[in-house]
Parts: structure tokens; sequence; C-alpha cells
């Protein structure tokens, strides 16, 4: 494969992993929104799943790809239980942000 | 030939299942799934039949768990591994599956009296604490990182649950959203850590990750460091270490009082199961990369949990705090890296659990309907009002500062020695310090339950939430749990040899098991 005359390796790949994977982690710590916030993790995880196929290409062993299923399970279970939460505060607190959840103080 | 034709010709190898070994895991994710479906099937049964279920159900788990441990000590047997190597049984894994039954059994007690006083129904919460515990379980016996993972997600999804469980109080599901957003960061760091480490060493076995970092050098280690930290971060997250504890206050503040039990003891004990397996086995021979990371961890924690409980009026938040400090205590065990350490850190692990969760036990009696009603204020007097209540209150208080004559002692005391043995005298020093300042903490709450100024004023400060004073009704359950963990707390304070044998009984194992 070639991008621009360049060959793709799979450090282009890790690259874009770890881009994509600080994208999540400051768009979680900066936006409000709580479910804003859960895309912001989806995108975390799906950054490691890409991080893992590239290693497992660079590697030559399947290991990797395998976990990629194990991740998007996991993944689809964070998104249940993360959505019934936002969905409980929401219904006490309609269009309420992260920084309207904020009654435990000390 | 088409190539689903061709596919059913590949004979595919199935690794071999000990089911002796997974057995606990079993008894315990297994009947819960059951429990569950039955509530929602049958017609209405009897109050308390889901606590009874509960408590059968982790007996026999962690009975099985005490059978496996003579094979796994057994010099003739010893301990071994399933699933493909994945999944270790050793002593390590038995003593924490053991320590989560013990935990969930305590907070099933506790759950009963809660949610008969706050009209909350249903067998939710029991299975919850169950399937956690499985979590709990398989990130002792964890011998693949991904296997670790699946345990820790387990382990934390249920836990957000149980801490946004009670319906009617909105801090409960503040305190849930919290934690769930703070803990999906945390397991994504920990993931991207995995990723790493994957890609430096080829393997996430951590037998395979051990095997390769003994035979090879590495000339970029860069890698292999970033996915340690990032490890390291998200352990970090679950057993609420500085500077990754900041959702630790609110959540306990937030979460019903039984659920919080339950965290302190065992969410905190399976975190450490994780920290130690990974760090201790799989990464041992790469200790004096890791070992000053834990080191400065570990004296953030001991320091920032005892000076932060000071400032705090809300005991559900002084007991946040301090375990926080307590959760510095066993990362000077793990710092040490050692067998000593190591085995100083379970015992802790093991005294802690009964501590905590017996502070819970009282805890959740004085909050009141509602479970909010913790402040010191709250608590002046109960000497007078409350006097069993209020001396087994002490008796655990006591434990945490570490007094003689409680398990918290030795629980310190080995610790603390373990860092001196591994030349670490600052850090064991700082952990002195710590204790010193932890125990101020303590004894604000105890000389306000018996030292109040006036004895027909003490307690009229503590009203429910229509401005009635309030009667403490102690349930039975509640008095069950609280012998139990006085009865553990002053047994080991007499007799820490006890425990200690276990404890170091679970170390060798460990390292053999993987070696």
């Amino acid at each position: 494969m070639s991008f621009l005359g360049s060959i793709v390796t799979p450090n282009w790949y890790l690259v874009l992993a770890a881009v994509l994977f600080t994208i999540g982690a400051v768009g979680l710590l900066v936006r409000r929104n709580p479910l804003v916030m859960f895309m912001c993790v989806e995108l975390m995880l799906n950054a490691v799943n890409l991080t893992f196929v590239a290693f497992s290409r660079a590697l030559n062993d399947l290991g990797g790809q395998a976990v990629v299923f194990f991740v998007m399970v996991v993944a689809a279970a964070e998104v249940v239980v993360g959505l019934a939460i936002v969905v409980a505060v929401l219904r006490r607190r309609p269009l309420a942000t992260a920084d309207d959840v904020a009654t435990l103080k000390g | 030939m088409s190539l689903l034709a061709q596919a059913s010709e590949v004979a595919v190898t199935t690794p071999s299942v000990d089911w002796w070994g997974v057995m606990p895991l079993l008894l315990l994710a297994a009947p819960a799934m059951v429990l569950l479906h039955a509530s929602s099937l049958l017609p209405r049964v009897f109050r308390g039949f889901y606590t009874m279920a509960t408590i059968a159900i982790a007996t026999v788990a962690g009975g099985f768990a005490l059978a496996l441990w003579s094979r796994v000590t057994d010099p003739g047997r010893g301990p071994f591994s399933t699933l493909g190597g994945a999944f270790g049984v050793d002593g390590f894994s038995v003593f924490f599956t053991v320590l989560l039954c013990a935990s969930v059994i305590i907070a099933a007690l506790l759950a009963d009296g809660y949610l008969r006083r706050e009209g909350l129904e249903g067998a939710e919460l029991y299975v919850l604490l169950l399937l956690s515990a499985s979590g709990g379980v398989i990130m002792a016996s964890a011998n693949d990182l991904i296997v670790m993972f699946l345990g820790l997600e387990i382990l934390s999804l249920a836990v957000y649950v149980l801490a946004a469980s009670h319906l009617r109080r909105f801090a409960s599901q503040e305190a849930g959203m919290k934690y769930f957003v703070l803990g999906a960061f945390s397991s994504a760091l920990f993931l991207y850590g995995i990723a790493l480490t994957y890609g430096a060493t080829g393997s996430t076995s951590l037998i395979g990750i051990r095997t390769f970092l003994v035979e090879n050098t590495l000339f970029d280690n860069a890698l292999l460091y970033a996915g340690f930290a990032l490890l390291l971060v998200g352990f970090g997250f679950k057993v609420a270490a500085v500077p990754f504890h900041s959702w630790t206050p609110d959540v306990y503040q937030g979460s019903p009082s039984p659920v919080v039990a339950y965290m302190a003891s065992g969410v905190k004990a399976a975190g450490f199961a994780g920290l130690l397996r990974v760090f201790y086995v799989g990464f041992s021979s790469e200790r004096t990369d890791w070992q000053p990371i834990v080191y400065v961890l570990a004296i953030a924690t001991l320091l920032g949990g005892a000076v932060l409980a000071v400032v705090q009026t809300d005991v559900k938040r002084m007991m946040a705090y301090s375990s926080i400090s307590h959760a510095g205590f066993i990362l000077v065990g793990v710092q040490a890296a050692s067998s000593e350490g190591t085995g100083a850190a379970l015992f802790y692990l093991a005294a802690y659990t009964f501590m905590v969760a017996g502070s819970f036990a009282v805890i959740s009696v004085v909050a009141l309907k509602g479970d909010s009603h913790s402040s010191l204020e709250d608590f002046r007097g109960l000497g007078d009002r409350k006097p069993l209540l209020a001396a087994a209150f002490t008796v655990m208080l006591l434990g945490q500062a570490g007094v003689p004559l409680t398990s918290g002692f030795f629980a310190k005391f080995g610790v603390i020695t373990a860092a001196v043995e591994s030349r670490s005298y600052w850090l064991a020093l700082v952990a002195m310090m710590s204790a010193v300042i932890g125990a101020f903490v303590y004894l604000r709450i105890i000389v306000s339950m018996y030292m109040s100024d006036d004895h027909a004023e003490a307690g009229a400060g503590h009203q429910d939430d229509a401005g009635v004073p309030a009667v403490l009704t102690v349930p039975a359950t509640v008095w069950v749990a609280l012998g139990v963990t006085v009865g553990v707390t002053i047994l080991v304070g007499i007799l820490p040899g006890l425990l200690t044998g276990l404890a170091n009984d679970a170390v060798p194992v460990l390292v053999r098991a993987a070696g």
C-alpha cells in the first residue's frame, strides 16, 4: 500500500490510533454533554482496537486480532450500562450537563 | 469446494478445561443468573429470600475455593492453570476468591436491612454483587492480560449499576454516573496499556511476557514503559490511588452504604489482585523500572488520603479518604516487590476488608432513611444512644488506625517492615506519618461519639429528612455482620499467625505458577 508515494507501514496506523485515542481522551475531559462523553470513550476503545490490529500485523500474530472481538463485546456492554445510567440521570434532571450533576461535594 | 465445507474439515482444538479449578467462578456467576431470572419469573417470595440465597451461593463458592486451597498448596500437586493457560488456579487466586466471597456475604447482610428501610425491592442488588465478585475472581486468576481486562470490566460494570441502584436518590445516580465516566476512561487507558505491552513483547499472556522479558534485552523500552504506565493508571483508578482518586469521595458518599462496603473491600481487593498479578508476576524482571513509579504513587496516596481526610466533615467522605490512604499502605507492600511485601499486602487487604465492611455497617444504620445523614454531627453522642453500635464502630476505627490488639496493627506493621527490608526507608517513614495523621481522623469520630458535653443534647442534631429526631433501629443482619467483622478484627489482632500463615502461603505459589 502506498500513500502519496510513501509505503504505508503499520507504524502509520499506530500513530493514527494514538491520535484518535488522544482525541477521545481530551474530548472526555473537555466536553460536558454526557452522550458526547460516551462517544469519546467509544473512540478511545476503537483506537485501541486499531492499535491491536496494527501490532498483530507487525508481529504476524493472530492473537491481537482475536482481542478486538473481546473489546467490541466489552464496549457494547459498557454502552448499555452507561446509557442506562445517563437516561436515569436525565430523567431526573432533563438537559443536564456533567457540570449540573454536582450535588456531591466536600 | 466451498469455503464452508473446507472450514468444516479443519479440526478445531479447544483448550482443555479443569472444571474443578473454575468451579468457584462458575458457582458465583451461574447461580446469580438463575437468581435473576427466578426473581423476574416467579411470584414474589418472602423478604430476605434473596439475602439468604446470596449468602448461600457465596458460602458454597468460597467453600469450593477453600477445598482447592489444600490442592494447590500440596507440594505433590501444586498450582495449575487451565483454559489454555489463561486462568491460573494457585494459592493467590484462591485467597482472593475467599476474600471476595466474604465481602459479598457481609454486603448482602447489610443490604437486607438497607433495602427494607429504603422501601426498595428486587434481587438486582444481590445478583450484581455476585456477578461483580465473579469478575473479581477472574481478575485474581487471570494469567492473560485480556482475561484480566474482561474480569476488570465484569467487576466494574456491575459496580457502576450498583452505585446508581438507589432509584429515588439523585446522589446515588450522580455517583453512578461519575463512577461510570471515570471508570470507563480508566478502562480505556488500561486497555491501551495492554495493547502497547502486546506490541512490545508480542504476547498478552503473563507467562509469555515474563519469558520474553527474561530472555530478551530491549534496546528501545519506550513502548513497554508506556504500557506499564497505562496499566498502572488503570489499576490506580480501581484501587483509588492518588492522583487517580478523585471519584472516590463522591461515589462513596452517593452510593448505597452496603454497596460502598463492597466497593471498599471487594473492588479494592480485586484491583490489588490484578495489580500484583500483572506487575509482580508478569513484569518481575523489570521491577527496577516500575518500583520507582509505585514508590511515588504510594507516597502521594499515603499523604493525600490522610491529609484530605482531616478536613472532611462527613463520615462517609472521611472513610473514602481513609480508604485512599489504606490503598497507599498496600502500595507500600507492592513496592517492595518481594515475597514479604506481597504477603504483607495480602494480609493488609484481608484485614482491611473486614474493618471497612464493619465500618460501613455502622454508617448504613446511622445514615437513616435516605442514606444521607452521615455527618460528624449525626454521630455525636452515639455512645449514649447505641452503646453496642458505638463500641463496634470504635473497634473498626481503632483497627484502621493500627492500634495493637487489632488486625490493623499487624497489617501496618507488615507492610512497613517489608518497606524497611527493601531499603525504602523514606517510604516507611512517610507511611508512619500517614498512620499518625490517619489516627487523628479516626479519633475525631470516636471523640464525637463518646465525648459530647451535654448528654441530653447528644444526638439532637441527628434528625431524619422530616426533621424528627432519629430513632436508630439496628437490624439483626447488621448485628451478625458486625459480630463477624469485629470478631475477625480482634481475633487476628491477638493471633496474627492465623492470617499471616495463609497470606504467606498464597505468595510463593503465585510465583511458582508463573515460572
